[in-house]
């Protein structure tokens, strides 16, 4: 056995093990959201869910996975052959990708070797996020082009446009992050969110706010507390880019019958709805690594390697829940709608609270000339974030259009 | 930090690239294949589909898109390695910085003057 070892060496068996338990854990993963997802909007329909197989109706995903092995998978005659085999491997793979650099836990001692319990540790964890957020473009792309019929070219088009709206977005909001962080690793990240807001002294001397401030001397120092901004922007992003509802324009049923995979069935199909679940347990694991302290949270005494596991599964559950119950809220977006709120809200949004975290952040600068700004900009921010969109009052009405002469 | 970091995703590319490929493989093997004509027909809810290149065009919006979306992450990539040594460069940094962001804001004002990110009407 050592001489195996000796041979591919440990660093080797080490990233072998993790790069399997990554896979093995997002397949399971997958597995429980879809049946989570399902249970939880059949409660809020006032529903039973599905309850066949497995004790509430847990191996439903399983059996639908099994049963999609066996069914036709076929082309149609106007596809591009290659490329539309390509395109629900590149779909799926990206976002499995993503989460090599999502932390769930410190550092596991195995006898001398020491085991991060993250993929991998990037110095440029962040950016290789984002990067992998894009690629998942490539496959809607190809799987719109490449069936070679209408609905999913539609669909595809405007999920690229859409896609790559939102993205711009979801890079500048992280850009505050990295900032405050000072460092583009998640682990350090995380590492810098731990600790409680005891050490703030931003507010002191402020009469008011320093008696505010010094009552909350409990709560976690983790960044939503003065990155919350960034977060709403983040999450918002976030959702638009798994295509999930409010922002599931690509795939409306109602219009485009299901948008870039209507032509897709069978396994492939189903590689396109892991993709889909993958990304949103990613962008939840990625919202609480960033924001919400990662796998921070109390260690008790017994099994203490466990609880920043446990932390860091409740916290991404929670976010899981988000995106549930958002799909069973909102209503889907108009198109023109969602291009307004990208371009016209979100990404100066993000660039005005990029200036407001640099100054607030900045140490050579006078504090009262820091708050100052930091106030005036703030309340910019909310302000132009609020005040909404000043032509949704005549587009809501088109009856007063008409007898103004105007439609 | 070493080469040794990428180790890992590679593995995970493999991983999942192998299990997307053989997955497909074995479904077809599994499956049953039973081609008709009307199956192989791009799927327009029923009616009899077309012919024509469905590739041909789209509206010239979407390129407009595009190119605004390269502008703004070319930015985006620009302000990362300054987020990231911010505490050190202080005052200079941030002088610098919004001077970069005026420039592109003055732009993006212009872009939204002109109508370019207009979608309906």
């Amino acid at each position: 056995m050592s001489a195996i070892l000796d041979f591919i060496g440990v660093g080797f068996i080490v990233a072998l093990v993790k790069a399997l338990v990554v896979f093995a854990a997002l397949l399971l993963t997958t597995i429980l959201v879809v049946w989570f997802e399902r249970k939880v909007i059949a409660d809020m329909q006032s529903r039973v869910g599905p309850s066949r197989w497995g004790p509430f109706g847990l191996l439903q995903t399983l059996a639908d996975g099994i049963k999609l092995f066996f069914k036709e998978d076929f082309r149609p005659q106007g596809a591009d052959k290659w490329a539309y085999a390509l395109a629900p491997v590149l779909a799926m793979v990206p976002a499995i990708l993503g989460f090599a650099v999502v932390p769930v836990g410190g550092v596991l001692g195995f006898g001398d070797t020491k085991v991060g319990l993250v993929g991998s540790d990037l110095n440029v964890g962040i950016l290789y996020f984002l990067a992998m957020g894009s690629l998942n473009v490539y496959g809607i792309v190809l799987a719109g082009w490449a069936s070679g019929s209408k609905y999913p070219l539609l669909g595809g088009i405007r999920s690229t446009a859409q896609l790559i709206s939102y993205e711009t977005s979801l890079g500048l909001s992280l850009v505050p992050i990295a900032l405050v962080a000072g460092s583009l690793s998640t682990v350090q990240i995380v590492q810098a969110q731990a600790g409680t807001v005891g050490n703030v002294t931003f507010f002191d001397g402020i009469p008011i706010l320093e008696q505010v401030s010094s009552l909350f001397k409990f709560i976690p120092n983790w960044f939503i507390w003065s990155q919350w901004p960034a977060f709403a922007i983040f999450f918002i992003s976030g959702i638009a880019e798994t295509n999930r509802a409010p922002f599931d324009l690509p795939e409306a049923e109602s219009e485009l019958v299901a948008g870039y995979h209507t032509e897709y069935s069978g396994i492939r199909f189903a590689l396109f709805f892991l993709g889909e679940y993958v990304h949103v347990v990613l962008i939840s694991a990625m919202a609480v690594t960033l924001f919400f302290g990662g796998w921070d949270g109390p260690i008790f005494p017994f099994l203490s390697w466990l609880w920043p596991l446990i932390w860091f599964t409740l916290k991404t559950i929670a976010f899981v829940y988000l995106f549930v119950w958002l799909r069973a809220t909102m209503p889907r977006l108009r198109y023109d709608r969602l291009m307004w709120l990208g371009w016209k809200r979100l990404i100066p949004a993000a660039l005005l609270w990029i200036m407001v975290t640099a100054v607030v952040n900045t140490a050579g600068i006078d504090r009262g000339v820091r708050l100052a700004v930091f106030g005036a900009l703030f309340l910019l921010v909310l302000g132009f974030v609020i005040r909404g969109d000043p032509r949704q009052k005549t587009a809501v009405s088109p009856q007063r259009r008409v007898s103004s002469g105007t439609a | 930090m070493t080469l040794s970091a990428y180790l890992p995703i590679l593995l995970l590319i493999i991983i999942s690239t192998i299990f997307a490929v053989a997955s497909i493989f074995v479904s077809s093997k599994l499956a049953p294949s039973r081609w008709t004509f009307a199956k192989r027909l791009p799927y327009e809810c029923g009616i009899v589909p077309e012919q024509s290149d469905e590739r041909e065009r789209f509206p010239v919006k979407f390129y407009l898109v595009a190119m605004l979306f390269i502008i703004f992450d070319i930015e985006t990539v620009f302000l990362y390695p300054w987020a990231v040594v911010y505490q050190e460069l202080a005052v200079f940094g941030l002088i610098e910085m919004v001077v970069f962001i005026v420039i592109l804001l003055a732009a993006y004002v212009y872009v939204w003057r002109r109508g370019g990110l207009e979608w309906a009407e």
